[in-house]
């Protein structure tokens, strides 16, 4: 029992058909959450993070569909569940919160009911009981004053609040996995820190898994403790968030390494400029043969232009595809 | 005229309408079919017969006041039935497109392409006069304007980042119809439910008037109308008063949708303040 882990992801590949193209926009995607723990996927924007995580609640829609590979929450896989047995994990057991805070609450609705609207959805509560459970929620994400304010509209709050709101909600029905995607890019950096902050916290309690999604490697390394990076649709490092700061094996998880400011570097000084990875990701329809970095990287060679490099396995659970790997 | 000032005397007009039907009993002075004497038949209008009194006898001001009820409660309940056929209609096209949406469509274009009176006066022909009949007639041949907006709005808030999250959190389609979608459109289904509203009195005392409605004796504004027609120019009152009556009714449920539709919509709000 206890070698299941709370999610599996293994040789995932998203297929986007639009009818006259058919590409993989993800593929060959492998990674485990257990239990409690907590798990980052770091890449630039379209390298395929966030259709992952929709794929992991069953919402990918058309184009986008799942063309191989299996998805399994405690050892059942998702796609073999109908449709009511989906929703009924979506929400209650996987929770999921959002980069923009502004727009993922209902404006017409008091932001109370929203979270209240959680218990009598999943968890067959009556609507008494789920405004009461309400305020406690609110009071978890340590919003002040919150009998007063569940019945404040969303265009109330600031920014901040709202983003508690949404956790709050996520959290409602203490699920086992809670996905992030990009949780703090609409805040400000002061209430960036206290927002992940309390939801590190939060799961750190219940013994929820964290799923984080981001393009601050800094940010989810601080929070996870293991990191995948994604280049163009695949995994090409996973390691423990130490190793790939201290060492990371692959070039361009070197380039995003390097592309950080660090306080107290030459670099924060003001001294010379931070480095930058050339380039940009290549769009879903043409991605180039052989290693998807090779027009990036300066370490490439032949071989990286024709052939795909196979997973080598590092120390400590550790992997990375690259056939220069440091 | 700014801010509510039309919704207000809309509003006004409106509510007295209502007040009148409501108490149409204890307002009235005499029974409105049953109150004929023909001792008193065609007085002008004075201080005992207000409004003046018809071939009859009867009390034309007694007969407006209970005409309130029927013209009322054709204009409330068909403008409800269509705003409920609308809005299931477009709400539920829009949320899941495909072959239902195109069916929707299809069925919206035709429903514009016939005069909605004509589609009435059809279904009246068929069921009979009567006051069912006509709310039946009237509630299924008004409801494109209606299901257009709901679709419109559902296709637009479809994407809205709350409708993907509510998804992401386990929702139902039902649930997301009535707890996202609905309450985001009200607005503009409430404005053009009450100028529905005026559409269907003023449809009412059409298809009365032309003998497909109410019947006499009971006392409809458009059935008053039609009879009055031979006697316009000996008893002008006997059309005046439920003209009258007709008149203010739509124009006060006009200024009432024109006036919510400026306090609803968000972008009018903005451009005041």
């Amino acid at each position: 029992m206890t070698a299941a882990p709370l999610i599996e992801v293994e040789d995932l590949r998203i297929d986007l058909d639009d009818g006259a193209k058919h590409v993989a926009a993800v593929e060959g995607v492998s990674f485990r959450i257990d239990r409690g723990e907590t798990f980052g996927l770091v890449g630039e924007s379209g390298c395929g993070k966030s259709i992952t995580a929709l794929a992991l609640i069953g919402l990918l829609r058309r184009p986008l569909s799942i063309g191989a590979g299996a998805i399994r929450f405690e050892g059942r896989e998702i796609q073999g569940l109908s449709a009511a047995e989906q929703r009924a994990l979506r929400g209650n057991r996987i929770a999921m919160i959002f980069q923009e805070p502004m727009t993922a609450l209902n404006p017409v609705s008091p932001v109370g009911r929203q979270i209240a609207e959680m218990f009598v959805l999943h968890k067959g509560k009556s609507w008494r009981e789920a405004n009461q459970l309400a305020v406690e929620a609110l009071a978890n994400v340590r919003v002040p004053a919150p009998e007063r304010r569940v019945k404040d509209y969303p265009h109330q709050l600031s920014g901040g609040m709202r983003q508690r709101v949404m956790i709050a909600i996520a959290l409602a029905c203490d699920p086992d996995l809670l996905i992030a995607d990009e949780p703090t890019t609409a805040l400000d950096v002061t209430v960036q820190a206290e927002i992940i902050e309390l939801m590190r916290n939060l799961c750190a309690e219940r013994g929820t898994a964290i799923l984080m999604i981001s393009h601050d490697l800094g940010l989810v390394a601080n929070v996870c403790r293991r990191v995948g990076v994604m280049y163009a649709g695949r995994i090409v490092e996973e390691r423990g968030s130490d190793d790939i700061f201290r060492a990371g094996a692959h070039p361009y998880t070197q380039g995003l390494v390097d592309s950080l400011p660090r306080l107290g570097s030459r670099a924060a000084l003001g001294r010379s400029r931070l480095r930058e990875i050339a380039g940009v990701v290549p769009a879903i329809s043409d991605f180039p043969s052989g290693c998807r970095f090779n027009p990036r990287c300066a370490q490439a060679t032949e071989i990286c232009r024709t052939t795909v490099p196979e997973t080598t396995w590092l120390g400590a659970g550790g992997l990375v595809r690259c056939h220069h790997h440091a | 005229m700014n801010l509510g000032t039309s919704a207000i005397i809309g509003g006004m007009l409106f509510v007295l309408a209502i007040f009148v039907g409501l108490f149409a009993p204890w307002l009235a002075h005499t029974d409105p079919v049953m109150g004929a004497n023909l001792v008193n038949a065609e007085e002008p209008p004075s201080w005992i017969w207000w409004f003046g009194t018809d071939a009859q006898g009867r009390d034309i001001y007694s007969r407006v006041v209970h005409g309130a009820r029927i013209s009322l409660t054709v204009g409330i309940v068909s403008q409800l039935v269509n705003s409920v056929i609308g809005v299931t209609l477009g709400l539920t096209a829009g949320y899941w497109g495909g072959w239902w949406d195109d069916v929707v469509n299809g069925l919206t274009n035709v429903m514009l392409a016939i005069p909605s009176l004509i589609f009435a006066l059809a279904i009246m022909a068929v069921l009979g006069p009567g006051l069912t009949s006509l709310l039946i007639a009237l509630g299924l041949t008004n409801w494109s304007f209606t299901c257009r907006i709901a679709r419109a709005s559902t296709l637009s808030l479809k994407s809205q980042g709350y409708v993907q999250a509510a998804r992401v959190l386990g929702y139902g389609d039902l649930r997301i119809m009535i707890t996202q979608l609905l309450p985001n459109m009200i607005g503009p289904i409430i404005v053009i439910g009450t100028l529905g509203m005026g559409g269907a009195v003023l449809a009412e005392a059409s298809l009365s008037f032309l003998g497909l409605g109410i019947r006499p004796p009971y006392p409809s504004w458009g059935s008053m109308l039609s009879e009055a027609r031979d006697q316009i120019t000996t008893a002008p009152w006997l059309s005046v008063f439920p003209g009258l009556a007709i008149f203010l009714t739509v124009l006060g449920l006009n200024l009432l949708g024109d006036g919510l539709r400026d306090v609803l919509d968000p972008q009018s709000r903005s451009r005041r303040t």
